[in-house]
């Protein structure tokens, strides 16, 4: 299948970037990155530099890769990360656009790999329960229902691309935050710093993000179908410690 | 005090408040809904009712007591809710400041995405409105009557492209409260576990429904003749 | 040089008790004097760093992905070993002790094996504490499978995600001790080196991606856990991103490297589809449990597979093993369908894969229990091949999944480099020749969680008064001096062949030669091969681009560079084990019906190779093991 990619270049973050035309020869079976690969060796071998992009697991599992195609976080796929996405969804003659996530908090580094950090710094002004190495308790003596168990699980599959915040209008990273928050609270385990924790990570996330009008956009590019109900849990948990704990 | 200028202070508070004061004027614009129905009485009933809201309250309070207190509650819910969304509107401009060359749609609705405009154009309708039924300068409704709040209503609609305008706001006012009274329960972080969507998107569909057929019913009915004929 | 594999004297079930009453400590107040450099943050870096941090060290801690979170243990899918015996179907420490020491085809030390056991129970209670949701039962206690055909059923696992959930988990108390102060994150920073003075690690050199800056970085400790090596394979289940530099240039500086040769061939992946393929996918294991595993009998039949009558197909695994049939270990499925492939009987376009049909359970248990049990893979199965498994049987081949072998290091988890520790998947240590289903994860983080705070303490606390090295030392500015010279080199080749052609062809070496089955006169081949294009490669490869700035390709050649030269030791080992044992089959070495055949009385021993100087011969040191708690027998699953 012969495809028009027009593919985001920018050198790096203080240089601007412009859209470049490339054509390429696919085949159905091809992964969306292995396409760029293809892309990407025949420019090296022309003597010209190839697209950087982000990539590792290409297994949709570490959050890597994520690529803006045709104005859709990840592409046409519901539920599939940019790297398990196949060229067979796509047609012959197929005109593709590829842009990076734009985001103030995402500045690009170069083409289309963006710098991602304020995901980290979410985490660590408190996504996490506190708890020494060698200070646990008994695995089995906190039994947890099978419901909370599998809600926490739902909410903690979140891998972390960035999907949600590069396709919301107003750039917000509220699915993110809130998979996690939704994750440990609904834990016994994450109840004693829960008001805390959900505190700290909301006043970080505003730090760096744009806010939420529940547009549910970032739902419907999740590539792991985390639904926007997490969000009106943060927003529970957050209100409840403002105005109740103080 | 402090603590809640705290909490205004950070987008998730800001966003409470717009949900809190949203929620205000969608019960005023209902009740005002419900007490317009008496339109369909006819004049008198009407008249009567307008009559009895600015007598509420009466002796304890001065007359038109009440409807002050109200009015004033209104405005500052009405000012604190375009406030924040104003000052959200603004993050959000800062938070993306390029965008993308192609945008596809995938959730958002047709309500979600026109919250910002709709809202402004209900905002100029609200103020024409105040003044074609509420102050009644010659420019907003040359026959003006203090009052006889009927004859204004039925005066009023029966310049067609007013009524049109009403029929437009109302429209857009319905999308309003099609998103956002869904979008006020996620705010507030008001779920049901397990059937997060469900009874929040029906009470927001059924409301929004409602307040715009009914508003537009009204001019409607003058139009056709069916009030006023 | 010697191998002193200080394994401590006594009972092996009291071995680590006694151990650890026996290191040193460090004084709590001098602990923040102390630096610890981390490489890499996946399961056994991520733990080992917030241990350490917890205890109060200065931590420093480097990944080259732009988050600590991405380390490759995200993708482990099935779960994690421990023997808590919560099913009372007989699980103990012993038990997992003596199923390791097995499988691992008896080439591993039975002293780590059993401490791995021992700690295991201590991982699913502090991953639990974390927040780590496994799955659970209705009474909400913690739910358990069996796995990888072991008879008891002791893996813990968080949907098809517990390495996903494991990796957070270590993420999370990685970033809570950020957020303390203790450690460091460096991101998208790739070590290059390692520096060693008089015998002793004494810092690192690495490159920032970004900006393209070589810096060296002092520490009293350097601990690399950075993973395994199958990409040297160049497809393999292993992220993109995978590679041996770490271990291979503290190799280079002095530090041994172990069993090179035992990698692991992982049976149920999807095979290749195409010569532009970048990576292989696996398949869940347990898909065998209901799956059966066919060929056609005749070689270039190509029918479409629901049209090849029963009479016509040979399950040639319930042929050859009527015992276990699909349910053989891992090394011997492989070899299976290499067999049957190499005869000319393979499926699928490239004439490598078989098939793993679902007919029959479907037709047994009902297509709603196979949904219930696969649904999740059926879906990865067909949004990666575009086929329903539903109705057409899946097509199946092995791949290059965990690499055995990696850097020498004692019981402390210390290499033969004072003060160079290795962890996870990078070290040698525990699984012999041949690693059992959920136990890479055990490992990983028993290294990190449970061991090295320990061993790191003792180091520091016997070295505390010696005077520190720092990095205004000349060895620091030789080793920058050096990187920068290879990267000038690597960017002025500008030959006419990319870094992946390379790395393309030195899979295919690898693969025929060093994979599911070697000879010598295969492996002398491979060795003269890959000599061959290393040449080939510093004179014809081009890398695009500077220096300074952010280049993946520049990323790559580095990586692509050492791999050709652990490519050539891990034949040079393979040919130096003259024996079959686990994933090590070497075609001489079989019985009648092509079964291993393992030659205890010379090969009983850790090969433990040392860098020789660049065109050398290796040097091989022996390290000879006993096994006095579990003796040795030969697998049968006849
Ligand atoms: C697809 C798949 C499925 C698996 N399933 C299971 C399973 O179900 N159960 C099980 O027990 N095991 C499983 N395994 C094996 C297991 O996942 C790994 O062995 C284990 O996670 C390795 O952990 P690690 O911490 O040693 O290394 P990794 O998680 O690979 O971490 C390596 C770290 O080192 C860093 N690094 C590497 N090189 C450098 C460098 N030069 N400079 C700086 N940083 C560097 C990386 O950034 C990363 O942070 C599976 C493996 C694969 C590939
Ligand atoms: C009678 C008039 C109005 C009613 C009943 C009303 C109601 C609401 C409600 C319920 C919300 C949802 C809050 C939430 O998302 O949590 C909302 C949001 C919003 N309203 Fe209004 N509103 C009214 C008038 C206005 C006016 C005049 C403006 C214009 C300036 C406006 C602008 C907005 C905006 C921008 C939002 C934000 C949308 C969002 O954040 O999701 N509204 N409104
Ligand atoms: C078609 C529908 C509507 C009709 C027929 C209508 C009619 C009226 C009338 C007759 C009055 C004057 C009442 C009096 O002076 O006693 C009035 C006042 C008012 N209306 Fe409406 N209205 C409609 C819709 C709306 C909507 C949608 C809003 C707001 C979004 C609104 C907001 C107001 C306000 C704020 C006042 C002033 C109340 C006061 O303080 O006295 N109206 N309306
Ligand atoms: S919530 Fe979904 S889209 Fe957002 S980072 Fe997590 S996985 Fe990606
Ligand atoms: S798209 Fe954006 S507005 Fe909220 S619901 Fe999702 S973050
Ligand atoms: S490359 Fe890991 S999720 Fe896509």
């Amino acid at each position: 299948m012969k495809l028009t990619l027009h593919v985001w270049r920018q050198p790096d973050t203080e240089t601007a970037g412009a859209f470049e035309t490339y054509r390429v020869d696919a085949e159905p079976e091809m992964s969306f990155l292995e396409m760029l690969d293809v892309v990407n060796e025949r420019l090296i071998e022309e003597g010209g530099e190839p697209i950087a992009f982000e990539h590792d697991c290409r297994e949709g599992i570490c959050g890597s890769c994520g690529v803006m195609i045709n104005g859709k976080a990840h592409g046409p796929e519901a539920a599939t990360a940019t790297c398990q996405l196949h060229m067979r969804k796509f047609e012959d003659g197929d005109e593709i656009r590829v842009e990076p996530w734009r985001s103030r908090a995402f500045p690009v580094l170069k083409d289309l790999v963006v710098d991602r950090s304020p995901f980290d710094r979410i985490i660590q002004s408190g996504g996490f329960i506190s708890v020494n190495t060698g200070s646990a308790p008994e695995a089995n003596e906190i039994p947890i229902d099978k419901a909370s168990a599998d809600r926490a699980m739902d909410a903690a599959a979140c891998i972390g691309c960035g999907a949600c915040v590069a396709q919301c209008p107003n750039g917000a990273a509220q699915l993110f935050t809130a998979a996690k928050v939704a994750h440990l609270a609904a834990l016994p385990q994450g109840q004693v710093e829960r008001y805390r924790r959900v505190r700290h990570m909301v006043e970080e996330m505003e730090r760096h993000f744009g806010y939420c009008t529940n547009f549910r956009e970032c739902e419907g590019v999740c590539p792991k179908e985390i639904p926007v109900e997490v969000i009106a849990r943060m927003n529970r948990d957050y209100l409840k410690a403002k105005l109740l704990d103080g | 005090m402090s603590k809640i200028l705290a909490f205004y202070r950070s987008p998730v508070g800001k966003k409470a408040v717009m949900a809190a004061t949203g929620f205000l004027l969608f019960g005023f614009v209902f009740v005002h809904m419900a007490g317009n129905l008496k339109l369909y009485q006819g004049a008198e009933a009407m008249n009567k009712y307008a009559e009895f809201l600015r007598d509420f309250g009466k002796p304890v309070l001065p007359r038109e007591g009440v409807l002050w207190v109200a009015r004033v509650a209104l405005l500052a819910a009405a000012g604190l809710h375009i406030l924040s969304a104003a000052q959200l509107t603004l993050l959000a401009r800062r938070a993306r400041p390029q965008d993308y060359e192609r945008r596809a749609r995938i959730k958002a609705t047709y309500a979600s995405r026109t919250m910002r405009w709709g809202g402004v154009i209900v905002l100029a309708f609200i103020l024409y409105h105040l003044a074609h039924f509420t102050f009644g300068p010659a420019w907003a409704h040359p026959d003006f009557v203090h009052g006889d709040v009927y004859h204004n209503v039925v005066a009023g609609f029966s310049v067609w492209w007013v009524a049109a305008f009403y029929v437009v706001a109302q429209v857009l006012l319905g999308l309003h409260l099609y998103h956002g009274l869904w979008s006020m329960f996620q705010s507030l972080g008001w779920y049901v576990a397990d059937d997060p969507n469900d009874w929040r998107r029906r009470f927001a569909q059924v409301f929004a429904v409602v307040i715009a057929v009914v508003n537009i019913s009204f001019p409607v009915a003058v139009l056709t003749g069916i009030v006023g004929g | 040089m010697s191998l002193e594999s200080k394994i401590p004297e006594g009972d092996i079930r009291e071995k680590w008790d006694h151990h650890r009453f026996d290191l040193e400590l460090v004084n709590p107040a001098n602990k923040r004097k102390f630096e610890i450099i981390v490489v890499g943050s996946g399961l056994a870096g991520g733990s080992a760093a917030a241990s350490l941090g917890e205890l109060g060290y200065n931590v420093k801690c480097f990944c080259y992905q732009d988050s600590a979170r991405r380390a490759h243990s995200i993708a482990a899918q099935g779960g994690i070993n421990a023997a808590k015996n919560y099913q009372n179907d007989g699980d103990s420490i012993w038990r997992l002790f003596y199923d390791t020491v097995k499988g691992g085809d008896f080439r591993s030390r039975e002293a780590n094996v059993y401490r791995l056991a021992q700690v295991s129970v201590d991982i699913i209670d502090q991953c639990v504490a974390q927040g780590v949701p496994f799955a659970r039962e209705y009474g909400g206690l913690l739910d358990n499978r069996s796995f990888g055909g072991a008879q008891v059923s002791r893996t813990f696992y968080a949907r098809g995600q517990t390495g996903q959930q494991l990796q957070l988990g270590a993420y999370q108390a990685l970033a809570r001790q950020v957020q303390a102060g203790t450690v460091q994150m460096y991101p998208r920073t790739e070590m290059l080196d390692v520096v060693v003075v008089d015998g002793r690690t004494r810092g690192i050199v690495t490159r920032d991606m970004v900006s393209g800056e070589i810096r060296s970085w002092a520490a009293d400790v350097v601990i690399l856990a950075t993973g395994g090596y199958s990409n040297v394979f160049y497809l393999s289940t292993n992220a993109k991103g995978c590679n041996a530099t770490a271990i291979w240039r503290a190799h280079r500086r002095g530090a041994f490297f172990a069993n090179p040769c035992f990698t692991q061939i992982h049976p149920t992946c999807i095979p290749q589809h195409g010569d532009y393929q970048s990576k292989l996918t696996l398949m869940s294991e347990s898909l065998r449990n209901d799956g059966r595993i066919w060929v056609p009998e005749k070689g270039g039949d190509d029918r479409p597979p629901n049209d090849i009558p029963e009479e016509e197909r040979d399950y040639y695994l319930e042929r050859r093993y009527p015992a276990f049939g699909n349910l053989v270990p891992r090394d011997i499925a492989s070899r299976a369908a290499k067999a049957v492939c190499d005869a000319g009987r393979g499926v699928g376009r490239s004439g490598y894969g078989v098939y793993l049909d679902f007919a029959d359970a479907i037709q047994r248990l009902g297509r709603g229990a196979i949904e219930a049990k696969y649904g999740n893979l059926f879906e990865m199965y067909e949004r990666i091949t575009g086929e329903d498994p539903y109705e057409v049987p899946m097509r199946i081949y092995p791949a290059p999944h965990y690499t055995m072998g990696g850097l020498w290091v004692d019981y402390n988890l210390m290499s033969n480099l004072e003060g160079l520790f290795v962890i996870g998947e990078a070290n040698f240590s525990d699984h012999g020749a041949n690693r059992l289903g959920a136990s890479a994860l055990m490992q990983g983080l028993a290294d990190g969680y449970f061991v090295v705070p320990y061993t790191v303490g003792d180091y520091l606390a016997r070295h505390m008064k010696e005077p520190r090295v720092g990095t205004d030392h000349a060895q620091f500015a030789a080793v920058e001096r050096e990187i920068a010279d290879r990267t000038q080199r690597l960017l002025s080749i500008d030959g006419q062949r990319t870094v992946d052609s390379f790395h393309r062809e030195l899979g295919k070496i690898c693969e025929t030669h060093c994979g599911m089955s070697r000879s010598e006169e295969g492996l002398r081949n491979a060795i003269a091969q890959i000599r061959d294009l290393r040449a080939a490669y510093w004179r014809g490869v081009r890398v695009p681009g500077s220096g300074d700035g952010l280049n993946q390709s520049l990323e790559k050649a580095g990586r692509v560079a050492d791999y050709m030269e652990l490519a050539e030791l891990m034949c040079q080992d393979a040919l130096d084990r003259d024996e079959s044992c686990g994933t090590h089959f070497r075609e001489e070495h079989q019985s009648k019906e092509g079964e291993a055949l393992r030659r205890d009385d010379e090969y009983t021993y850790v090969a433990a190779w040392e860098w020789p100087g660049e065109g050398n011969e290796a040097r091989l040191h022996k390290e000879q093991l006993e096994f006095e708690n579990v003796p040795p027998s030969q697998r049968s699953y006849k």
